[in-house]
Formats: structure tokens, sequence, C-alpha cells
């Protein structure tokens, strides 16, 4: 198209951004003794771990990729092949993975941490993060975590007490809640503190849709009970901490950024209504959990995984003076004024999945402090309550949630192997144990 | 491909969309088992037309021209860009919940139904909050377009397929020759299609604007349509301009760029929304896609992207289809 249309004006300014951003780092190449090469290691090679390596390897300057993990031999060299596919046309994206390097088993965590790397990504389902990043604050190692960061109390402690340690020794820490860095948030995020729509009273925030991938392997394709939930990790509580923690942080997260904190309290009602065959696990397919915030502001949250109804992920904020509306789509994110005015955001529609390593590895380059843990296990925290009071039907506290909540991780987790018995097991006929509203404990006594 | 023959009532065939001669096409609309959906279709007579804009047409870009002759055999085309209501049959299996919702046990058709690949579910909400029940399907690749017709294929027992770049500007044209279908004036575009100036914010219902002279809704605007073509800029210079073109086609081998044509609510110029326009896939179209490797399925970031299906009154041999690539041709760099 000789025209210039919007869409082309769009991909100007981003690619605008992205020189401006070249230009800011030179001057400050050196690292790690004169050597301007950031070494990374991979732990947990699924798409998602596969594009967050892509993207850390495609930022400013000289990216190396050393090592590898995943529980799975099959799935790390399938993200391998696609890594050096995604980025062979990245001049300083450099791949040197050999074999010594590629680690499989539940312990191959420790293994990349312990090769000669700089950054460590941890991108494993979401139950053996607090593990995995403790040990990589304890071995030095600066990191990018995804969201959600643990899947029970305990573990949003545990990360909480390595994010203490990280600081202290100064590491870097990212966590892919890449909302934070999207220009479109950034920009109505700015506004809205600015008091663009008046003072904020609620929320409403929403990931609903039809669900994510199909269980991937049969009882008959796998070795054991643990193998089973391992390959199907989104539908077992310890692995995943049910769609409300594992999709539905993200909104939640919104809401908080935009409250500006943390929920002191909540209720809620969820269930498992269409999603019900045993291959599905014991995950709900519906929450609904009303947010009660210190000074008594409200968020409301509606996750669901049903197909064929009403679907929307999006924040909405309700302000004295207006109404602020956020997507991951640039174009669906707007302020609408009390006095009929709206601004629709126009800027950069650069992904924002690469502009957060590229924020990441610019503050390990400039020496810039930089660590998203805190609010990440805190964001983490707030779904967790939310499925506190699903499970149980109860109103429940932020600080009864986070000192009381119960725990659902296996007891020897440092230690598993494909053998050790999961938290839940199937009965006889293969359905799993269901949290029941009115019944289920979630707090320790 | 097909169940056989004697199985017109379990494809609830409708006997308006039985012809062996052009003469013999008419409307039809066509039901989907299961369901309460249905979808229309218009004949589109077989003729030659000048495919391209000529070199003084306001907005005109480098890659509509040469003009050259171009020869359409018949066939019948959706009247409306494909519904959500009709993609989401194919890609969330609701026939087949239906199916045994209603407890019908499946037969020879089910089976070969069945067996065509559908997508993985979305990730995030698809319609990104711009409305479902009524509104065009978008955002698929054209590997799920293609599916799409596959499926539809079987689910009929007779050929569906996306048309061709020619296929489609010619039954946009709708034997006009003037920038849109209604003639060149731009300030008329409001009655028949949705552009950014008059729907800023989204797509909106199939078939609300007034239709083109052989009957077919939003081909300028509203969604813009996949074809079948890989996007070659010179590709109208291949033609001898003495002579007619038969079936021209760019057969695709890469996965980027391939045609779309019509223009959509997210474009702001109205002459991206003439007859001769022609707009190509891009990577970025799938750029907030976080995984590696990327969705076979979706474009994350292409809101303006869907398709209309067209049924061939002589369905290609299986040797054409091989040819010219008209099968659901799955990309190198997207087999996980």
């Amino acid at each position: 198209m000789s025209n210039t249309s919007r869409r082309d004006f769009l991909k100007h300014t981003s690619v605008a951004a992205a020189s401006a951003g070249v230009l800011a780092s030179v001057g400050s190449r050196a690292f790690a003794d004169g050597d301007d090469t950031i070494r990374i290691g991979l732990v947990g090679c699924g798409g998602r771990g596969t594009g967050a390596a892509a993207q850390a390897l495609s930022t400013t300057g000289n990216v190396k990729l050393v090592a590898m993990g995943d529980a799975f031999a099959d799935q790390l060299e399938n993200s391998l092949k696609n890594i050096e596919r995604q980025t062979r046309k990245v001049e300083d994206a450099h791949i040197a993975v050999d074999d010594d390097h590629k680690f499989v088993g539940f312990d191959a965590y420790r293994k990349v941490i312990a090769s000669d790397i700089d950054l460590v990504i941890l991108a494993t389902p979401p139950g053996f993060r607090p593990l995995h990043f403790e040990h990589a604050v304890a071995s030095g190692k600066h990191v990018f975590m995804e969201k959600p960061v643990a899947t029970d109390a305990g573990g949003v402690r545990q990360v909480l007490e390595a994010a203490r340690v990280a600081k202290e020794k100064n590491l870097k820490v990212g966590v892919g809640l890449q909302r934070h860095h999207q220009p479109c948030y950034l920009d109505l995020v700015e506004r809205v503190k600015n008091g663009e729509i008046g003072d904020v009273l609620a929320m409403r925030v929403y990931w609903n849709g039809g669900g994510v991938w199909e269980p991937r392997r049969t009882r008959d394709q796998v070795a054991s009970e643990m193998e089973y939930q391992m390959r199907s990790w989104y539908y077992y509580n310890w692995l995943c901490g049910d769609h409300i923690c594992e999709q539905h942080i993200h909104n939640l997260d919104v809401g908080n950024w935009i409250l500006g904190g943390y929920p002191v309290k909540a209720n809620g009602m969820g269930g498992r209504q269409v999603r019900t065959d045993k291959r599905y696990g014991e995950i709900y397919d519906h929450h609904a959990v009303e947010y009660t915030f210190a000074d008594g502001r409200t968020m409301i949250s509606q996750c669901r995984h049903i197909r064929g109804c009403w679907n929307s992920v999006s924040e909405h904020g309700h302000g004295t003076k207006g109404m602020v509306h956020l997507s991951s789509n640039p174009r669906s994110c707007k302020l609408e004024y009390a006095n009929g005015d709206e601004y629709q955001f126009k800027g950069d529609t650069k992904t924002p999945y690469q502009i957060e390593h590229d924020d990441l590895f610019a503050a390990i380059r400039e020496g810039r402090s930089y660590n998203e843990a805190v609010n990440g296990a805190m964001s983490t925290m707030t779904s967790i309550l939310g499925r506190m009071c699903t499970y149980s039907g109860k109103e429940i506290t932020m600080d009864e949630a986070l000192n009381k909540g119960s725990s659902i991780m296996p007891s020897n987790l440092a230690d598993l192997t494909f053998e050790s018995t999961p938290p839940t097991v199937p009965d006889e006929n293969g359905f799993y144990p269901i949290p029941m509203p009115g019944k289920t404990e979630v707090l320790d006594s | 491909m097909f169940a056989g023959e004697g199985d017109d009532e379990k494809y609830l065939r409708n006997p308006d969309s039985i012809a062996t001669t052009e003469a013999e096409m008419k409307p039809y609309t066509q039901k989907l088992r299961d369901t309460e959906i249905s979808f229309e279709m218009v004949p589109i007579p077989g003729g030659t037309f000048i495919m391209g804009s000529p070199e003084d047409e306001p907005g005109r870009a480098e890659d509509e021209g040469p003009q050259h002759k171009v020869k359409i055999e018949p066939f019948w085309m959706g009247k409306h860009e494909v519904t959500w209501d009709e993609y989401d049959t194919w890609r969330l299996e609701l026939d087949k919940r239906l199916r045994q919702f209603a407890g019908r046990e499946s037969d020879n058709i089910d089976t070969l139904a069945d067996a065509v690949t559908r997508p993985t579910p979305e990730y995030t909400d698809m319609t990104f909050g711009m409305g479902h029940d009524g509104y065009p399907a978008i955002s698929m690749t054209q590997l799920a377009a293609k599916m799409y017709c596959k499926w539809l294929t079987s689910k009929t027992g007779q050929y569906y397929r996306l048309p061709t770049e020619a296929e489609w500007e010619y039954a946009c044209r709708a034997g006009t020759t003037t920038a849109f279908s209604f003639g060149d004036d731009p300030e008329k575009l409001d009655e028949y299609g949705w552009f950014y100036g008059n729907s800023p914010d989204g797509y909106q219902k199939v078939g609300l604007k007034k239709p083109n002279p052989w009957g077919l809704y939003d081909m300028h605007g509203n969604v813009a349509e996949w074809c079948l073509d890989q996007y070659v800029p010179d590709f109208y210079s291949k033609f001898d301009n003495d002579k007619v073109a038969i079936f021209p086609v760019a057969v695709p081998s890469e996965l980027y760029p391939r045609v779309v044509r019509g223009g959509s609510w997210y474009d702001e110029e109205p002459e991206l929304l003439r007859s001769a326009a022609r707009q190509k896939s891009d990577p970025d179209w799938k750029i907030q896609d976080p995984q590696l490797p990327q969705s076979m399925w979706y474009l994350t970031d292409a809101e303006f992207v869907g398709f209309r299906v067209i049924r061939p009154l002589n369905p290609p041999s299986e040797e054409e289809i091989k040819k010219y690539v008209l099968y659901p041709d799955i990309p190198e760099e997207l087999i996980k």
C-alpha cells in the first residue's frame, strides 16, 4: 500500500520508540568485567518459557542462552528449535546450549541455576515458582519469572522473603505481568492517577473466556499419576492455582494498580458447572469475587472458562468524573469523561512481552534497581485469596489468608520424582475431590 | 470429502442449492446440523472483467496495476461475512456438544466433519468486547479460515472455499468499473460500508448497510476478507494484456504476506476500501501472542480481518485442490 494508513503510522511510532531505547543504553555497555554479554538460562520450556527466552535474546546488546531445563526431554528439544528459528535474524542473540547444559527432570532448575549464567527465566507451572525463585536468589542470579509466582499462601510468603533478599543483593527481578509495560496501560493509568476521571471508587475486572488447552495426555499415555498431572498441569491446583490465579491475576493486578494497594478482605462464589469430566482434574470453571480495600472501595471480579457465554478480558474503573476502560488490545483502551468526551489511546502498539524484557535487561546493563517481585507476590496473593473465598464460601481477610492459608503443595517439593504421589489423587473411578463451598476448609486452625 | 449419495436429508439440503448449470443457480440458505444457525449464499454469474484500477483512480496504489482481463467461472458467495455464530459452531465444537446434548448418535457425515481439525481454545476473548451474535468472526489466521471451509464442506456435502483475489474483486465490483461498487464518490461510503469514519470502535453486525449490485453486503469495509492468494505486489504485470487470464491465483508458499481484501472498520481512509485496493498479512498481526511457536489459529492483533466463503458451481478435482493449494496448508513455522 502506498497510502499512509493508520496501521503504518502506529508501526512507525513503535519503531521510533525502539530506537530511542537503543540510544539510551549506549555508553553504559560495560557488564560483567567488560564483557557486555548477558548469559541466560531457561527453566520451563513450554510455549511461554520459549517465547520469554526469545524475547530476552531480542533485547538490545549481546545475550547468550547457555542452559535449559524442563521436566520433559521432548519439551526441551522443541523449545530450543523454536528459539533458534525465532531469533535467527537477531544479530546479537547467541544460542550455545550444548548437550551438557540440557537438563531434564524435577531437579533441572538446580543445574540450570548452577550453570555460568547471569539471569534465569523461571517459566515452569507456577507451583514450583517459590522454590525456584528462592534458589535463584540464593545463588545470586537475576530473574525473570512468569506470573503467577505461587499457588498457595505459603508460596507467596516464600517469594516475599526471597524478594527481600534479592533487594539486599541488588538482584533485578522482572515478573510477567506485562500490562505494567504496555504503552496503553501506562498512558491511561497515569491519566487516571493524575485525576482525569476523579477518584476511582470501584473496579470491575474480567477474564471470561472459553478455557485453555485440553488435557495433553490420557492415562494410557503416561507412566504415573505424577506424570499425568504434570503433563496437564493447568487442571491441578498445586501446579496451577486454578484459573483465577493462573489467568485472572492479570486483571486483578490492574485493579490493585489503579486502586493503589491490595484488598483487605474478599468474599465470592464459584463452581464447576460445565467442565466436569474427570480429565479436567479439580479446578473450577467459574469464580466471582468481591474484594474490599482498606478504605472500603470495591473490586468486582469474574473469571470463567465456559464456551458459548459472554466473554471479556478487560478492566474498568469507575471514577467520580468518568470511567476508564482497559484491555490488552490497545484499540479498546479509553477514558470516558462525565461530560461525554472521550480519550482514545492511539499510541505505540509494540508487544508488551518484548518491552518487559527490554526494561529488565536495560536495568541490568545500567545497574538500576529493578524488583517486581513484591507486587507479583501480592497480586498472586490477591488471586489466591479469591480462590480461598470461592472454594470455602466464606468471607476471608487478606491477613488471615496470607498468614494462615493452608498449604496445597507436596511436603517434599524439593525432592519430587515421577514416582512421588501428588497432593490430590483420583478415586477408583478417576475423579478428583472437588472443593465444596460451605464445607471446604482453606485456613489452618 | 463427501459422505455419499442419498444423504440430502441429513445434510439439511436446500433444493435451491442444487444446480448443474449457471442458469439453474439460485440464492439459498444452508442450515448447520444440530444448531439453529444458517447462512445465505448468493449466485455470482460467470464472466470476464477488468481486474485492477486505472492509473488515474484517486488513492490508487501501484500494486493495483496494470489492469488486465480475467475470466471468472460461476460460483455462489456468502451474502455476508462469516459470523461468530457460524464460526464458533466449528471453532468451539458447539455442533458436537449440541449433538451430544440432544442424544443423537453420530453418523457417517459426523465422522467426516468431526475428523477436520479444530482450533485450540483461544487464550483471550477474541471478540475484544466488540460483540458476538450476528457480528463477523475476526482475528483468525488464513489457515483457520481455510480449515473452516474444509469443515463446512464435510458438514454440508457441498464444496466451499475462500475466494481467489480475482474472484473476490469480480464479486465486489459486481459489473462496475468505478472505484467502489456504488460509484466513485467516497462521500457515499457511509451508505454502503463500515470504516473508521463511521465505526471507530469496532466492527458492526453484518448486513446493516446497502448491498452491492449482486446482493453482497459489507464487501467494502466492516472486516477485511481473506483470499487464497499469496500477496505478490507485481502479480498483475505477469499477464498478457491481449489475452484473458483464466483462474489467476498467486499460489501460496510462504506464510506472509497473503491477501486480504475490502478494507475494514479499522481503515481511516476511504480509498483503502476501494474495489481494487489490496492489503497483505503481516507478522505484526500476531505480535501479542506470547507463546512460541505462535498459534496456528489466532491473529491476536488483527481484529479487522475476517472472511467470506464461496462455492464454485463446478467443484475442483483433487489435482486442482493440490495444484492451487486450496487445502488448509499448515505453515512450517507454526508447527508445534
